[in-house]
């Protein structure tokens, strides 16, 4: 995993609330066998009309960009597939801003080096706003310091993340080689209980 | 410590705790499909790294199968790779594999329960989000994303932390013609599409105590639909009964030892829930959803509610509904009858039982898919085939098929479809595809009417 440290980028605001993982990546692209590729689908049918021509929608317009989407209230709902962080991802975000995440999402988003970050629907608002003043304007992510600014128009976050997540988030390192150094203490616990 | 059901079985498979971070949670059983396990295999063939306990795993193919021909090679050439592959990985690593063609064939979340994998205070995880359905056994069942799949295959554990608790009570008596699909319906508009994130959810009282195995499971499997990563349902006489005889439940004196110690699982008297939720059951009709999120719910008859939220005022539009206005007797042109919600055999007794002896309407193609081959065998077992098809609805092999259309089993855009499945979001049946969901009995009610009926005012 991609080691996450500190981030300046430009944002994409997505207002819509309860934005579910079949609209991040619709079911109809699962039907791949690596992890590649998937940014191309990603929010498909918002982004393209069914024969592929560009809609009106927050990717499609030359005023957002950068690595940081800001998007409405419990974002991820749904589904729990792991190719919505990976079209995220092959897109080109490593931070999602929202009120709200669900639960499995948020889990897959820290599998793949994309940092889920929980504000209050007024600190929400307040960006949103931000954005919209100013499409441009830019952001400061800090892990180390979980901070979140934008300096232009005077906002400052603290966010919460799990100490554990933060270390393999800085680090790159991955949950499935941290269980691996504790296969002793987990044959040790089948032993136990048989 | 007074200890809640969900506290006794998660306690018991903690191997240790990340400093400052989540528990190793021991799994007992994994259940894999083709679409969410391929890039996890890749990982082990990465890493070089065994699969940890095969014997705990069990792999079916449910996703992406056609629905029809199933004994031909699968036409569509990506869905045909996955399938492949699955086998292809299933055999490398030893796992148990119930494919196309395979008695046990059949929605993981269907095979699961009927086979007797799943059984009373285990923990299972799946790489699909409806893993909740194995609750209702009094287990810890919960969706995973695909690295954690991967982590399970490495280590049977998986890094996660302790959900908050909540308990849904739900008392009284039910109208008779409530099924348990409404009665998580109305629970789920009642307390919106998020109330749950968080946490792990316990479904009591007198309503699911009455309720039989596959009620509950319809109920806990929509647990996520509320934001929850799981629900659980005590068990009990109901769910030992369910259990015995099964294919790999224990027998003789290891089930009596079993039992014995299931008996202990229930929640303690005292326990105490991070948040409680009561509802009356009498309260409770038949349910429709309006929207484009499960929390979107009312009872049929009632009106849309209004709003001004944009999210709200979008999801109508996609809808083609209005706000204030009501869906009884608006006309449908699909009902589809199936997915790891509502496929068990006693959700196709329920609509055939309404179906007996009339006629689907014309304007309407209504879809009957069996959860697994052997509900399959029952459905013809107990002619209910033959009630379906004179009355003119198409019965097809199993499969998750229309609910999430990774096959040819496609709402076409802008159409109504009366759909038993979880999840009404948009161009979740197909692109464009307007999803009402409901009970079995509702959806056979609007085949046959061509409209959407209230079965409790007829």
């Amino acid at each position: 995993m991609e080691k996450f440290e500190i981030l300046e980028s430009g944002m994409v605001p997505l207002t819509i609330e309860n934005v579910d993982t079949d609209q991040i990546i619709p079911a109809r692209f699962l039907k791949a066998t690596d992890r590649k590729g998937f940014g191309e689908n990603l929010f498909r049918d918002w982004r393209y009309t069914n024969d592929n021509q560009a809609k009106d929608f927050v990717l499609n317009n030359d005023a957002y960009a950068g690595k940081i989407l800001v998007a409405g209230n419990n974002f991820g709902c749904g589904s729990s597939r792991e190719h919505a962080a990976w079209a995220l991802a092959d897109y080109g975000f490593r931070v999602v801003v929202s009120s709200f995440f669900a639960d499995i999402f948020k889990g897959n988003a820290l599998n793949n080096g994309i940092l889920p970050i929980q504000v209050s629907s007024d600190e929400l608002q307040a960006i949103f706003t931000a954005i919209n003043s100013n499409p441009s304007i830019q952001a400061k992510v800090d892990l180390e310091m979980q901070q979140f600014r934008i300096d232009e128009a005077g906002i400052v976050l603290s966010f919460e993340i799990n100490a554990y997540k933060k270390m393999c988030m800085i680090n790159g390192y991955d949950d499935i080689d941290y269980l691996l150094s504790q296969k002793e203490a987990i044959t040790a616990f089948e032993q136990n209980r048989s | 410590m007074k200890k809640t059901l969900f506290d006794k079985v998660w306690d018991s498979h903690v191997v240790s705790s990340v400093e400052n971070g989540p528990d190793i949670l021991y799994i007992d059983k994994h259940l894999i499909h083709e679409v969410t396990s391929p890039q996890a295999f890749n990982v082990l063939e990465e890493k070089e790294i065994p699969l940890f306990r095969p014997n705990q795993v069990v792999a079916t193919a449910d996703h992406n199968v056609p629905t029809e021909n199933q004994h031909l090679p699968i036409q569509d050439a990506l869905s045909r790779k996955q399938v492949t592959q699955l086998s292809k990985n299933c055999e490398q690593y030893g796992v148990t594999l119930y494919g196309l063609g395979h008695p046990y064939q059949g929605i993981v979340h269907v095979i699961g329960p009927e086979l007797g994998v799943t059984q009373p205070g285990m923990t299972m995880v799946c790489g699909d989000s409806h893993t909740s359905t194995h609750g209702a056994f009094g287990t810890i069942a919960f969706g995973i994303g695909t690295s954690q799949v991967a982590q399970v295959f490495a280590s049977q554990c998986v890094l996660v932390a302790k959900p908050k608790s909540m308990r849904v009570t739900v008392s009284g008596d039910l109208h008779p013609d409530v099924q348990p699909k409404d009665v998580v319906l109305y629970i789920i508009a009642k307390l919106g599409t998020d109330a749950g994130t968080g946490y792990f959810v316990e479904f009591a009282g007198s309503v699911f105590e009455q309720m039989s195995m596959e009620g509950r499971m319809t109920v806990c499997n929509m647990s996520i639909e509320m934001g929850a990563r799981g629900g659980m349902i005590a068990p009990d006489q109901t769910t030992f009964d369910y259990v015995t005889g099964r294919e790999f439940a224990p027998k003789g004196e290891a089930l009596e030892q079993k039992i014995a110690y299931w008996k202990t699982l229930p929640t303690d008297e005292g326990a105490s829930f991070d948040l409680e939720h009561h509802f009356d059951a009498a309260d409770i009709r038949p349910m429709i959803t309006y929207g484009t999120n499960p929390g979107m719910g009312i009872k049929i008859g009632e009106k849309i509610p209004e709003s001004d939220d944009a999210s709200f005022i979008k999801s109508l539009q996609y809808m083609g509904l209005k706000a204030g206005s009501s869906l009884l007797h608006m006309p449908i042109s699909h009902v589809f009858i199936g997915s790891c919600t509502n496929s068990r055999i006693e959700d196709f007794r329920a609509a055939a039982q309404y179906v007996k002896g009339k006629q689907k309407s014309p304007d309407v193609s209504a879809l009957i898919v069996p959860g697994s081959q052997q509900v399959a065998k029952q459905i013809v077992a107990e002619g209910l085939d033959r009630v379906f098809e004179e009355a003119g609805f198409v019965l097809r092999q199993p499969g998750c098929s229309a609910c999430l259309a990774m096959n040819d089993d496609k709402i076409p855009a802008e159409a109504y479809c009366v759909s038993t499945s979880n999840r009404n979001f948009e161009g979740r049946q197909g692109q464009g595809a307007r999803t009402l969901l409901a009970s079995p009995v509702t959806a056979a009610a609007a085949a046959v009417a061509g409209k959407i009926v209230d079965v409790s005012q007829q």
